[in-house]
């Protein structure tokens, strides 16, 4: 799949921002007046910053209110009308805590809740496809909650938390990978199935339909840099959770925290980039690639 | 609204076969020729005469060769090249429907054809994504998705002859290799065809219960030696006239045998 990066920025920032809500709402941290502020412009620099970036890739952004009518079938409905929930409901509550000094605990429990679904409908936009077969797997749900959690307690300073988040986040992200790299073979689509033709015989595809590029091998087949995949996930790996877990168990101090906050959106950048870059979409098939 | 009709009152689709398809690509070409002309956005073209041509296609022809495995009968069976025109195979449990967070693409319950509403797409590109034929295309110029409509403003337009009031692949095919009728209608000649045939779907894993059907190649003539006892009368009619040569290429074997 092709690696768009107003998509992997869209992902990587709004999973860290409505991370940091949730802990923001759950009431684990509760600042107030201008911590309390601050606290709330940069999750709201990131989330909305994300879901901004989000737009840049579509071929009618002026028509994208329109995405908020389908959410019975479409996962991707169901997050524009979970995101606009959740940064309202938690508009509501940290006004209340940068204004008055007032925790309204359940409408932080609830914009908290929203916050946590919609990173999920984020992941379930991937999961769902059955045509990927590497992210066709409850894994990545799970992958993308543990991201957004872990950077989210490591954003609101929750040790404690981060420090037990991160390598649980970092185990998930290993399993994903190891599953990712048999998805494929196992999924029971290749040549023979999507042609029909393997009753007859082995198939090998002999001449594609035209001699130049197309839409569909731009956004399915991209395999640039996939050969620099292994030395990628070491940098996410190290980046995205080693280097916060480390800075988590020196004494704190805010240029440590700023580091491990910018290691760990780097290594998730390299991640999110591979989730991409490495997926191999079925069609591919059709023109005897992967 | 994206979410699927429950059944469709009739499944029209196209039934391609795969023992007759030449390869000419003039489905293609009528194709992008229609569709570019009539409803919804053209079929644009980036850079067509270029170094770097490319363009949006509704049906596109792949060619596969299939090396059909050794028997003992058949040590060195011959390779089939087989071509493969490959559209929108108007599933009934399409995938591209339920994506689409706009409402834009719908399968119609009267006739089972999945459109998009042009006006009403984003250009997301979601549904390209889920499905798994590669049968929509974004329009890089105009930047909505653009698929097979089954030449819906052909197949109902009474302005049109009737023989004309088929898809535009169908009707312009020279082999004869596409068929275009009501799969739901187990007494439709294309649904004949299809039982006769042993019609496939492509992909069944995917659980997109595809309308279009393919039919498989049949099985080739296979040249066999003649048995002993069959006496071949053109035989010493056949029989070469000169075993060795003569003339000049008859010293120059002999030469080139000495040297």
């Amino acid at each position: 799949m092709h690696p768009a990066p107003s998509v992997i920025v869209f992902t990587t920032l709004s999973g860290l921002g409505f991370g940091l809500l949730f802990w923001l709402g759950l009431g684990v941290i509760v600042p107030t007046g201008w911590v309390a502020f601050t606290f709330f412009v940069i999750a709201y620099l990131l989330a909305v910053g994300g879901l901004m970036a989000s737009t840049f890739h579509l071929g009618h952004p002026e028509r994208a209110l329109k995405a908020f009518t389908q959410w019975r079938s479409s996962w991707l409905s169901r997050e524009g009308v979970c995101s606009v929930a959740a940064l309202v409901v938690m508009a509501v509550y940290g006004s209340g805590l940068v204004f008055f000094d007032t925790a309204w605990m359940l409408v932080g429990v609830i914009g908290a809740v929203l916050s946590a679904v919609t990173v999920f409908t984020t992941s379930m936009i991937y999961t769902q496809m059955k045509t990927v077969p590497r992210w066709n797997t409850p894994l990545t749900p799970l992958l993308f909650m543990a991201i957004a959690l872990a950077g989210g307690a490591l954003l609101a300073g929750q040790v404690a938390i981060a420090l037990i988040l991160m390598p649980v986040a970092a185990a998930v992200q290993v399993i994903w990978w190891l599953r990712g790299d048999k998805a494929l073979a196992q999924s029971g689509t290749d040549m023979a199935t999507a042609t029909g033709l393997g009753s007859i015989g082995t198939v090998r595809a002999f001449e594609p339909p035209h001699t130049g590029n197309n839409y569909l091998l731009r956004e399915f087949v991209y395999v640039v840099g996939r050969r620099h995949a292994q030395k990628l996930r070491m940098i996410a790996l190290l980046f995205g959770y080693t280097v916060p877990f480390v800075l988590l168990l020196v004494p704190f101090s805010h240029i440590a925290a700023l580091v491990a906050v910018l290691a760990h959106l780097g290594g998730i950048a390299a991640s999110r980039w591979l989730f991409f870059a490495e997926a191999e979409h079925v069609v591919g098939l059709y023109y005897g690639k992967r | 609204m994206t979410t699927l009709p429950e059944t469709t009152q009739r499944k029209m689709g196209l039934v391609i076969d795969l023992d007759t398809c030449v390869g000419c690509h003039a489905c293609v070409v009528s194709c992008k020729g229609w569709n570019t002309e009539n409803y919804g956005a053209p079929l644009s073209d980036q850079d067509p005469y270029g170094d770097d041509p490319r363009g949006t296609f509704l049906n596109r022809v792949h060619s596969y060769e299939v090396q059909p495995l050794a028997e003992s009968g058949m040590p060195h069976p011959a390779a089939q090249l087989i071509h493969f025109p490959k559209s929108c195979l108007h599933c009934e449990d399409a995938p591209c429907v339920t994506v689409c967070p706009t409402g834009a693409s719908y399968k119609r319950v009267e006739d089972g054809i999945v459109l998009v509403n042009e006006s009403d797409c984003i250009g997301c590109g979601l549904c390209a994504w889920a499905c798994p034929y590669g049968a929509r295309e974004m329009d890089a110029a105009e930047g909505v998705m653009k698929k097979c409509t089954l030449c819906v403003d052909r197949i109902y337009n009474d302005n049109l002859p009737e023989e004309d009031r088929v898809p535009a692949c169908v009707r312009t095919c020279p082999a004869g290799a596409r068929h275009f009728g009501d799969l739901g209608d187990p007494e439709s000649d294309v649904s004949k065809l299809v039982e006769e045939r042993g019609g496939m779907d492509l992909m069944p894993e995917q659980g997109t219960k595809p309308v279009n059907q393919y039919l498989p190649p049949r099985p080739k003539d296979q040249v066999m030696a003649a048995p002993e006892s069959q006496i071949d009368v053109l035989a010493p009619l056949l029989a070469p006239v000169a075993e060795e040569p003569k003339g000049f290429i008859g010293w120059l074997d002999k030469a080139l045998e000495k040297i």
